[in-house]
């Protein structure tokens, strides 16, 4: 199988709501190339679009015009079984209401997508536990959601989006619903696996302590790309604010 | 058939049959989803279970109805004749007991379901077929409608059982079980057969109750699912 740069293209990505008389234009034509690998955060203001141009990213939602390729692939083209597929084994998505399952304990949760692939029982534990350990939580794998901090749901929710090696975590504002200091470790965590297992990270995201993390931040306003900045860019810029906000 | 790149490998039945959900864990997760949340389970099958112990008291005192005609007739040597109008009666009662059911399961499987968008939207972000999705839903439905349907078959019958000891003695009330509850077109049914028919109709009609809201939540867009309130 051959290996592309661009592991997610757009091409004139439109999303179009029409809400009585008006016409909503979630998405107004965007063209984003994102590198296998990279780290990439989608950032703007709410209602900017970022959420709907991930949930087009992620094949959670259908463009108005426009296409979304994976590796190449139209996601258009797919049927719902070769979406499942994408789904299972290729991305992994972390929201920010966590989104575990409440019925089943952590291990449960993160083996999930195992049964799904097929794995037999036996092996999807020991991997299971391998990924609980991973995030730090291997003595937390017999308890459900309701018994688990924010941060904790947060990470089982990560190890649980690595569960089929995907090439890629989609991560809707994975800080929201946490405080400064989990939120940074959450930060933290998800730069880890896109080192370790060299995992393209995609986040949509309000939290500016992504962008010290980031390879590229894309700006979105109004469902256009406002700018793209590369990391050597956003240093610089950093620098600065903090400097600000200190002072 | 269609070739789609080369990131999903092409042949729609080699694809379908990578995702798989083995029945032994769809047993589990149902089971789970039942117990776990046994409250929700149990006002979920209330109105199942109303129905049928509305339709059971009626055919057993159909039955015992019957019982006490034929105490009457050996009384008097007389044959009393069948009696139209409470045959007629009988069936109005148990199809007004049955559409009670219905609406009651409708509500109840519609509920069941619109809480649960957020989980399926998630489901499906995991890989869940939309199948899989309807299957984990119709045999919830289909545990909470029999036993609703047993447990009202129960309480309905003991509840009439105790009334109707009490007119006639336990001897003619426990008899009734063999007795014919209901004339349906020319078939004499007895009460233990109808009770079985009922609490099989019972079931039925709670997994037909699910299967629409679930499919259609099934198929909704992720995207749509997750933006759920519950």
């Amino acid at each position: 199988m051959s290996v592309y740069e661009y592991i997610v293209r757009t091409k004139d990505l439109m999303k179009i709501y029409i809400m009585g008389d008006t016409e909503v234009r979630a998405i107004d034509g965007v063209a984003l190339d994102i590198r296998r690998g990279e780290y990439i955060s989608i950032m703007g203001p709410s209602g900017s679009g970022k959420s709907t141009l991930f949930n087009m990213i992620g094949g959670l939602d259908k463009p108005t015009g426009g296409t979304v390729f994976i590796d190449e692939t139209d996601m258009a083209q797919l049927t719902a079984s070769e979406l499942a597929f994408l789904r299972c084994r290729k991305i992994g998505y972390i929201f920010q209401t966590f989104n575990l399952i409440p019925v089943m304990t952590a291990l449960e949760n993160v083996t999930l997508p195992m049964i799904f692939a097929g794995m037999s029982t036996d092996g999807a534990l020991d991997k299971g536990v391998e990924l609980l350990k991973t995030v730090g939580l291997a003595d937390r794998r017999d308890h459900k959601p309701t018994e688990l901090s924010g941060g904790q749901q947060q990470r089982v929710a990560i190890a649980r989006a690595l569960a089929n090696d995907p090439a890629i975590i989609l991560a809707d504002e994975p800080t929201g619903n946490l405080d400064l200091k989990t939120g940074k470790e959450i930060i933290s965590l998800l730069k880890q696996m896109n080192e370790d297992k060299k995992v393209t990270i995609i986040s949509a995201t309000h939290d500016l302590k992504m962008i010290d993390v980031s390879d590229r931040v894309v700006w979105i306003r109004d469902g256009k790309i406002e700018r793209i900045e590369e990391r050597k860019d956003i240093e610089l810029k950093v620098g600065m604010m903090e400097g600000e906000e200190a002072g | 058939m269609a070739t789609v790149g080369q990131g999903v490998p092409s042949g729609r039945i080699q694809v379908e049959s990578q995702i798989v959900l083995p029945w032994s864990r769809t047993l589990q997760m149902t089971r789970e989803n039942i117990f776990v949340r046994f409250g929700r389970s149990v006002i979920t099958a209330s109105g199942i279970f109303l129905g049928i112990a509305f339709m059971s008291a009626t055919l057993f005192h159909s039955a015992a109805e019957e019982v006490q005609r034929q105490v009457v007739t050996t009384q008097w040597g007389v044959m009393a004749g069948e009696n139209p109008e409470m045959r007629a009666r009988t069936i109005w009662l148990v199809v007004m007991s049955l559409l009670v059911a219905t609406v009651g399961i409708v509500n109840s499987m519609l509920m069941s379901v619109t809480e649960r968008y957020k989980e399926i939207g998630t489901m499906k972000c995991l890989g869940a077929l939309d199948r899989f999705i309807v299957r984990l839903f119709i045999l919830e439905a289909g545990i909470l409608g029999v036993l609703g349907s047993l447990v009202g078959a129960v309480v309905g019958t003991g509840a009439m059982t105790l009334v109707i000891a009490y007119r006639i003695g336990w001897a003619k009330a426990l008899s009734s079980w063999t007795e014919t509850a209901l004339v349906l077109g020319g078939w004499s049914v007895p009460l233990w057969v109808g009770m079985i028919i009922g609490i099989g109709v019972g079931g039925l009609l709670s997994v037909c109750a699910a299967l629409y809201p679930a499919w259609r939540a099934a198929k909704m867009p992720p995207a749509a699912a997750l933006r759920s309130e519950f």
